[in-house]
């Protein structure tokens, strides 16, 4: 499965010239608002036809202007989840999600009924109209009556962007299940460094109109520069963890990563469950000697493989942990203070408390387990 | 209070044709209405002004002369009129359907002003959402802009229909005031008035008429909350 996009396309003033490819299970486009990325999602849906070049998606030609091929929305089989959810006014929820397979020939209908609502967790609210639903529901039933025309590909435009931290921590465990249990896969606007990290597989960075990077999420986190200004203190090191054990006395939850074993607040997951979670750089220390009488209880030895000039007087010090990288923003003062080094030996010392819902997948909500 | 329901023959038919004439009228405008509404609200195209400046020409002539008009086209020997009696035998001078025509044309500018009003109050993101489920752009009309305006429609053909029952001048211009044929409520009590003794007829007749109205407007209000409750704005 491949998603394929070269195009260039000018909007008065802006002008976009893009080019991507991505294979990975959930693609992100990231970047600022005003940096086209929503323009490509829609180019990709077939809403807006781009001024040239050439859209394909596993090896079907939807755009090509050099051939003269425009394949119109209705007929692209691609599913959209909007920042709106636009949801039909004039329908019910069991309305909305139907409404999709009508158009669906039989044969190609894998999306079941029973099966997505029950993925979502939207079974209550089928007979209730989409005026009488919270900004999470809405979303949920978007995302239900897209999976439900058997879409090749599905793409999300900033599905959380406008709801609050509440609701959008109500709507990422589905995502993830998403992610995870279908084989559809996603394309995913945002512009939030907390959705990208835990959601993404790869991430197509968008600047200007432009691709500024694109890889996979670890790499592309790690390049704080690539981070909008007012993202990126949560920029930081992406790691795949597993939960090893939860320590119930002091409500605690133990993953095991590459790096070492990391202590994070209580997770809602049960044991030997998959968890990413990004360290922030802002949050990681430097030690170098193993520290004792410390509070903090992520301390994780490693080697210094990469300085890099931050904003203002801080610098940014990639460190190597038996293989995983951890990224820690400290000042300059700091680096010339412990005269730190490409190579040094030194321990990334990480505290338990700088780990939040935004930054741990934090399973899905209690209500919704069964 | 007897002569006030004891109808004659006569005015019975007036009431019956008027109620046939407006419904008529009515219902043969909704689709062309439906189908300039939506090139006015949403067409791009050379001479847009002038049609929209043609759809309300029967609001601002005189209705002497939009009855002229249709006499002059619609009549006998007029080219629409001659051609549509001779290939389909419709004919339209001195007969009700006339009528029907007179009224029709005299209440379009209102129909397709509200239909046009909620064409351009539908969110076409609505309708973008629907293709991206495979809907055909037909499809997508039929199921989700013509729900949406449903509300505009409703107000159109009442506010047609409302202009039929009262229309005057363009009838009795194109069609005259044949009673039984094309005498319709307003023709009728017009009748009233011009001879001795008529005066307790064109109360009743006037009285009917304002019965009819204000059941009209009901059932539009009525109507128009049903459809309001059941898809509450967003």
């Amino acid at each position: 499965m491949s998603v394929l996009v070269d195009i260039s396309h000018r909007l008065g003033e802006f002008a976009i010239d893009a080019r991507f490819e991505s294979a990975g299970r959930l693609t992100a486009l990231f970047g600022p608002s005003g940096s086209g990325k929503t323009t490509l999602i829609n180019m990709i849906a077939g809403l807006i036809r781009p001024g040239e070049g050439r859209i394909a998606v596993d090896g079907r030609v939807l755009v090509d202007t050099d051939a003269g091929i425009f394949v119109p929305k209705h007929k692209r089989r691609i599913g959209m989840v909007f920042q709106d959810a636009r949801l039909f006014p004039h329908m019910s929820v069991a309305g909305n999600l139907r409404y999709g397979r009508w158009f669906t020939p039989p044969a190609e209908r894998y999306a079941n009924m029973d099966a997505v609502v029950e993925l979502l967790g939207i079974g209550p609210l089928l007979d209730r109209r989409p005026a009488k639903l919270s900004g999470g529901e809405k979303q949920r039933v978007a995302i239900g009556r897209a999976l439900l025309a058997s879409p090749k590909l599905l793409l999300m435009d900033e599905p959380l962007a406008s709801l609050d931290d509440a609701r959008k921590a109500e709507i990422l465990p589905y995502i993830e299940r998403l992610r995870d249990e279908t084989k559809l896969p996603i394309v995913y606007v945002s512009h939030s460094v907390a959705e990208v990290a835990r959601l993404a597989s790869d991430v197509v960075v968008m600047a200007q109109g432009k691709v500024a990077a694109s890889g996979p999420t670890g790499a592309i986190m790690q390049r704080l520069d690539l981070l909008p200004v007012e993202e990126r203190g949560e920029g930081g090191a992406v790691l795949d963890t597993i939960v090893l054990r939860h320590d119930e006395a002091f409500g605690m939850s133990v993953l095991r990563s590459a790096a070492g074993e990391i202590r994070v607040p209580r997770l809602a997951i049960s044991v030997g469950a998959p968890v990413r979670i990004r360290i922030r750089a802002r949050d990681v220390m430097i030690a170098t000697e193993q520290p004792t009488g410390l509070s903090a209880l992520n301390i994780l030895p490693g080697i210094i493989v990469a300085v890099s000039p931050g904003e203002g007087p801080t610098v940014e010090v990639g460190i190597d942990c038996n293989g995983a990288t951890v990224l820690a923003r400290i000042t300059e003062q700091s680096r010339h203070a412990l005269n730190l080094r490409l190579g040094s030996k030194v321990f990334a010392v990480v505290k338990t408390v700088s780990f939040d819902r935004a930054n741990t997948g934090a399973g899905l909500p209690a209500e919704a387990d069964g | 209070m007897n002569w006030l329901l004891d109808l004659t023959p006569d005015e019975w038919n007036a009431v019956r044709l008027s109620i046939k004439v407006a419904t008529v009228a009515m219902l043969f405008s909704l689709p062309p209405g439906i189908a300039i509404a939506l090139l006015l609200a949403r067409g791009k195209f050379w001479g847009k002004t002038l049609l929209n400046g043609v759809v309300h020409l029967p609001l601002i002539l005189p209705p002497v002369v939009t009855g002229y008009l249709l006499l002059l086209t619609f009549g006998r020997r007029g080219p629409a009129g001659a051609f549509l009696a001779e290939h389909f035998g419709i004919v339209f001078s001195f007969r009700w359907t006339g009528a029907a025509l007179a009224c029709g044309i005299m209440g379009f500018p209102l129909m397709v002003r509200a239909i046009r009003l909620s064409i351009e109050a539908v969110d076409r993101k609505m309708e973008a959402a629907a293709g991206t489920l495979g809907a055909n752009p037909l499809f997508v009309f039929a199921t989700i802009t013509l729900p949406l305006i449903l509300p505009g429609l409703i107000a159109g053909s009442i506010l047609s229909f409302a202009k039929a029952m009262g229309e005057f001048g363009a009838t009795i211009t194109f069609v005259s005031n044949i009673p039984n044929e094309t005498q319709t409520l307003p023709s009728a009590i017009y009748t009233f008035t011009q001879v001795p003794g008529g005066d307790d007829g064109a109360l009743r007749l006037t009285l009917i008429s304002v019965v009819i109205s204000m059941a009209a407007l009901v059932a539009s209000e009525v109507l128009a909350r049903r459809v309001g409750r059941r898809m509450d704005i967003e």
